[in-house]
């Protein structure tokens, strides 16, 4: 009883939260891994259970190995969007730090494309990445053709090897700002004894940042890493308003969506599922390190 | 957020209980609320209803305008029933058709739904979800008022399911008369041969990229006019029912020949949509497209005025259609007034008021070319005549999970090229689609 008055009341509480995301989420996720083992691939619905079998011919029998192109462009862009993204972020966040005049004004610049949709600046940058060169030029392109360097003109997005890294190229510029919030926030979070103590040990500045405050930064870099590797996993929006759902930039998100059109709810529920493990891949170690991280600490 | 744990919901507890009980009370009157609504839509029309709840995806431009003649046509016939717009705007349909999936789903169909007649319908007829109105067509006299071959594509095992509102053509080539004559080009092309022997003469011009097109089922929609002229209109026909094996020579030829038209056109084809196409036409940086003569109103409402066109070279006298269509959903709630709703969309004058508007021209073969735009009036002579041919890639020959694989597979040709797998790839979706 005395422990029921202890628990209960909480328990209470959190109830219309867990009934609403038992149903909403991991009642949806049992759902759709039912759909994802079945044969319901049209408006007729399902004759039955079919095992593994959509997810093993996604594997082996798409035609033009449609699903595993999918993935490649998602590695791709992935990949890309990571490493700009951190880089920029990183590299924005230690100028600011070393002390740049008009802090505020270059945080908020840098902060600012975030605000904007993915389909907003998707309609933008599909423009700025028109893929035409020479006189018929436009965008980007025409930009670089009028300083003279045509040799940097690109085909951009429509490349049929690197076009997923120039589909990074928007989603690096819209998030690096935010990557840069948050290594701009570790930096401000590190005491200044650290710092002073390095100093009295006679540190010079490289060793400064190499040994004392990089260290530091770990948890935020692998955080900054999970948020944009799950929103990289999942992207749909830009890659939508940028080239439109086509095979020469889907990506798993994109795939669900069309399968979906086609009434193929099998195929679409296993692709989901599959990309559900993908984001699982990531964030499940990142919950369990920050769990124990807060229970050490 | 996943990424930010919740702390401290120890102190404060008053407070977060009435915020907590405040968050539960909106999400609980959210639930009702929806709950409400869907109520509310069933009960809006229930037996003995009046209501006819139209459900297309023709939300503004000329399709609105035709809607809206084909409204006021309906309200003259059929006196004494109201007309429910249900249109849901957007992604050329693809929302419409998600919303229609999950009514039909929870048994609250529309009273009809658009759709495109032929081979989409399909996947509505085997889930048992739209009525057969055979009977019908006797009773209005469609049977005489329609082509033959047009009946032919739409009959599945002897019934005909959906009444077609219009009629689109897909195997037309567009072209800008001063880019031609700069280049000497006085004649049509009657083959294929003809055609690159003038492709040749205007990129002699000048013009890098005389054939314009644009993205996946733009270039599905040139590939099948080449298939067309390689197979001939029967073999074609075949190759949507399964009559014909996609891995006849004849569906190589075509391919190749394909291959070599793509050579003549802009390389940035995946970047656009057909509107981007027919701007290059527009401009002169492209002699000619290929698309559906939709083209025309949309070249008029543009004010170009300095356009021809002519059959895909080799086509001969066949007519590649697509037609949007009316259905009688199984469960509807008001079927008499469905039934007087298809009635006025076959009829003579509800198809005149909604093809005059619209820019298309009517499926009936009895309709008054006078009423009709200059090139209106030509598909229509052209409509009585020539053989019907469905199309893919506007949902008249194969179902959309075909039609979804055939651009696909168009679009991984567009960047690599190879022969074998395009064959390989409409093969495989052949025997995944066909008959099903």
């Amino acid at each position: 009883m005395r422990k029921l008055r202890h628990w209960g009341p909480g328990l209470l509480l959190l109830s219309p939260s867990l009934i609403l995301l038992a149903i909403f989420v991991y009642g949806l996720i049992a759902w759709t891994t039912k759909v994802s083992v079945s044969d319901e691939h049209n408006a007729l619905g399902s004759k039955g259970f079919v095992g593994l079998e959509n997810y093993t011919k996604l594997f082996t029998e798409d035609i033009n190995d449609r699903f595993t192109h999918s993935l490649k462009n998602l590695a791709l862009f992935t990949i890309v969007f990571l490493v700009g993204a951190m880089f920029f972020g990183l590299l924005w966040a230690f100028i600011l730090e070393r002390g740049v005049k008009a802090e505020g004004f270059f945080r908020t610049v840098y902060l600012f494309p975030m605000a904007v949709s993915f389909v907003a600046s998707g309609v933008v940058w599909r423009w700025l990445m028109n893929p035409n060169k020479g006189e018929n030029a436009g965008g980007l392109n025409a930009v670089l053709g009028g300083l003279g360097l045509d040799f940097a003109q690109s085909t951009w997005w429509t490349n049929p090897n690197w076009g997923m890294a120039s589909m990074a190229i928007p989603a690096i510029w819209q998030l690096a700002g935010y990557v840069m919030a948050l290594f701009l926030a570790g930096f401000r979070g590190i005491p200044a004894e650290l710092r002073e103590a390095a100093a009295m040990d006679g540190a010079s500045t490289y060793r400064l940042y190499r040994n004392v405050i990089f260290p530091q930064l770990t948890p935020v870099a692998l955080s900054a890493l999970i948020i944009l590797g799950h929103m990289s996993m999942k992207m749909f929006d830009l890659i939508m308003s940028v080239s439109g759902p086509q095979w020469l930039t889907e990506v798993p998100a994109i795939y669900v969506w069309q399968t979906l059109l086609t009434s193929d709810y099998a195929k679409a529920a296993a692709i989901s599922i599959i990309l559900l493990l993908l984001v699982a891949v990531v964030i499940v170690p990142y919950l369990i390190y920050t769990n124990r991280q807060e229970k050490n600490a | 957020m996943v990424f930010s744990p919740v702390k401290g919901g120890g102190r404060g507890g008053r407070m977060g209980l009435t915020r907590r009980a405040a968050v539960a009370a909106v999400g609980v009157a959210a639930l009702l609320t929806a709950g409400a609504c869907g109520s509310s839509d069933d009960n809006g029309g229930g037996s003995g209803s009046t209501k006819v709840e139209v459900f297309t995806w023709w939300a503004d431009g000329g399709e609105k305008a035709g809607l809206d003649g084909l409204v006021k046509q309906f309200g003259t016939d059929c006196a004494g029933q109201t007309f429910e717009n249900g249109a849901v705007a957007g992604g050329a349909g693809a929302n419409a058709k998600s919303v229609l999936a999950s009514r039909l789903q929870q048994g609250t169909p529309p009273d009809t739904f658009q759709a495109h007649a032929g081979a989409e319908l399909s996947d509505y007829i085997l889930a048992g979800q739209v009525e057969d109105i055979s009977a019908d067509y006797d009773a209005w006299g469609l049977k005489q008022a329609f082509p033959q071959g047009l009946i032919d594509n739409l009959t599945v095992e002897g019934k005909i399911y959906s009444v077609p509102a219009n009629i689109h053509r897909a195997n037309v080539v567009w072209t800008n008369k001063k880019v031609l004559a700069d280049a000497g080009i006085t004649k049509d092309p009657t083959d294929l041969a003809g055609f690159i022997a003038d492709l040749d003469k205007v990129k002699a011009k000048g013009i890098k990229a005389p054939l314009a097109i644009g993205k996946d089922w733009t270039q599905l929609m040139l590939f099948e006019s080449v298939l067309i002229t390689d197979l001939g209109p029967e073999k074609f026909t075949g190759l949507w029912n399964g009559t014909t094996d996609w891995n006849d020579p004849l569906v190589t030829k075509a391919i190749n020949d394909f291959k070599t038209l793509l050579t003549y056109t802009n390389t940035d084809r995946d970047a656009l949509d057909w509107t981007d196409a027919e701007k290059l036409v527009m401009d002169g940086k492209a002699a000619y497209q290929l698309m559906g003569d939709w083209e025309a109103a949309d070249l008029d409402a543009k004010k170009f005025t300095d356009y021809a066109w002519f059959t895909f070279p080799g086509n001969g006298d066949t007519f590649q259609w697509l037609a949007d269509s009316f259905v009688l959903p199984k469960g509807a709630n008001n079927p008499e007034g469905t039934k007087c709703w298809l009635k006025t969309v076959g009829s003579a004058a509800g198809q005149k008021a909604f093809n005059t508007t619209k820019g298309s021209i009517p499926a009936r073969t009895d309709a008054a070319p006078a009423d009709y735009p200059k090139y209106q009036q030509a598909a229509m002579a052209d409509w009585k005549s020539f053989k019907q041919v469905p199309s893919c890639a506007h949902g008249s020959a194969c179902s959309q999970g075909w039609q979804g694989a055939a651009n696909s597979a168009l679009g991984a040709f567009s960047t690599k090229q190879d022969v074998p797998a395009l064959q390989k790839a409409l093969a495989t979706a052949a025997s995944q689609f066909v008959k099903k």
